[in-house]
């Protein structure tokens, strides 16, 4: 950054932005288990006093920011990729589709790419284990899986997914045989992929509901396998 | 930008750490700056690729010791900032300068809830011819702009295999610095994972990048 803009920005703190510069916690690294909360609430009372100037301005409308939350904590999540992933179990068509032109098949699901990306789903079989990552950022599928969680953001998994995709893998208790390819995705564009896993054995007989039971949040980044029948996350 | 951002391939990072039962949110903070952070980007003074050079460019201590939405709520301070959004005093005091302008929310309630647009421009526009064809043999340039680029470190001067053409999007590294939406094609590109990290990797495993014309050239 240059200098200038650095001692603007630096100057612009009381209220809202105090420690602009780097003042502050030591290294805090996340993925753990502590309550968040519980963190001095620096951040809280910026973003309080913050919130509280863009009203003012007119910035904000704190009922449409209300919505917005909601939106990504409460209505979409993993539940409508394993939707997605469960019809494609059941229905060999609907599959096809969705692999050749998936915003299509997803609109077909009353489902929207609400971010403009490309959503494209890649289909693990007997020879090839797909994984998901992105190394610059924190790009994912929002639309079919919500927001996604600390892990996925955090420097560990950013940096070795792709220099290390089976050690990642075998953290994961996910264990890929060396005659499969490991294929890792690294979302440096706009388009957004998602896992479609492999069915389980023995999820012959269930139907469109069970079957989405099966499918976890991380079988459909790749880090993990779809679960067996009768077992749990 | 060389910045630290560019992850790929460090490491000393440790093992990835899940959380059990990971809420969406940890603080309600985080839901206001989430929602702040939307709301502010509505106004159009920015764009996703500028906001995402905003973060690299946060002073490489900062960006690792910070939280994902600690950025956040400093970048969103930044480019309100540079932007004309809000001034310096007005972060400083928390209120409104005196005889500042009024605005008027860009995203209200009723466009939040039926947003269902594109904020992307991505298409399969006939008009822009790609440069490449898939199964061509291409490299990845060795670039090193300081500026943005969404072509990661680890890849440059590679060569791979043009394995799908996505179509057509704007050039985030032009975008970024409001330069011109310079419409290219994107591709997936396959390398093998020997070509990135040499005989260590096995032999089978290969990565995709999604890159733009402007990241290519023929091999």
């Amino acid at each position: 950054m240059d200098p200038t803009r650095r001692n603007v920005i630096a100057a612009a703190g009381v209220a809202v932005a105090p420690s602009l510069s780097v003042a502050g916690e030591p290294a805090h690294d996340h993925g753990h288990d502590h309550d968040h909360s519980d963190v001095p609430s620096d951040p809280a009372l910026r973003v309080k006093a913050l919130e509280s100037l863009l009203v003012e301005k007119g910035l904000v409308d704190p009922a449409a920011l209300d919505v917005l939350v909601d939106r990504f904590e409460h209505r979409v999540g993993p539940r409508d990729g394993a939707r997605v992933v469960a019809r494609a179990w059941a229905d060999p068509a609907f599959k096809q589709r969705l692999l050749s032109d998936t915003p299509t098949a997803l609109v077909e699901m009353g489902y929207n790419a609400d971010q403009g990306e490309h959503m494209m789903v890649v289909e693990n079989t007997p020879q090839v284990h797909n994984l998901v990552v992105c190394t610059l950022c924190s790009c994912y599928p929002w639309a079919i899986l919500g927001l996604p969680p600390v892990w996925y953001k955090s420097a560990p998994y950013r940096s070795r997914a792709i220099i290390d995709p089976r050690g990642v893998l075998k953290e994961f208790g996910t264990d890929v045989s060396p005659d499969i390819e490991v294929r890792v995705w690294d979302s440096t564009a706009e388009v957004r992929y998602i896992v479609l896993p492999e069915r389980p054995i023995g999820a012959e007989n269930l139907n469109e509901s069970e079957l989405a039971a099966l499918v976890t949040r991380n079988s459909m980044i790749g880090v993990g396998k779809a679960l067996a029948p009768g077992a749990t996350a | 930008m060389n910045g630290v951002h560019d992850m790929g391939g460090l490491q000393d990072f440790g093992p990835v750490r899940v959380e059990k039962n990971e809420p969406v949110f940890h603080a309600d903070w985080e839901r206001r700056i989430y929602g702040i952070d939307r709301s502010l980007r509505a106004h159009g003074k920015w764009n996703l690729d500028a906001w995402r050079f905003e973060i690299e460019s946060l002073p490489p201590v900062d960006y690792l010791r910070m939280t994902y939405y600690e950025r956040w709520l400093q970048i969103n301070c930044q480019l309100a900032v540079k932007h004309g959004l809000l001034t310096v005093s007005e972060l400083a005091s928390g209120k409104s300068d005196p005889g500042a302008d009024k605005y008027k929310p860009a995203l209200t309630e009723e466009i939040a809830m039926r947003k269902k647009g594109r904020s992307i421009p991505s298409s399969f526009d006939p008009s822009v011819a790609p440069r490449f064809e898939v199964g061509q043999r291409v490299r990845a340039r060795n670039i090193n702009p300081a500026t943005h680029t969404r072509l990661p470190r680890y890849a440059r001067g590679k060569v791979g295999l043009i394995a799908l053409d996505h179509g057509v999007y704007l050039l985030p590294d032009s975008n970024a610095h409001f330069k011109g939406e310079k419409r290219q094609h994107v591709y997936s590109v396959s390398f093998s994972a020997r070509e990135i990290w040499g005989q260590q990797a096995p032999e089978k495993d290969t990565l995709r990048l999604d890159l733009w014309d402007d990241h290519l050239e023929h091999a």
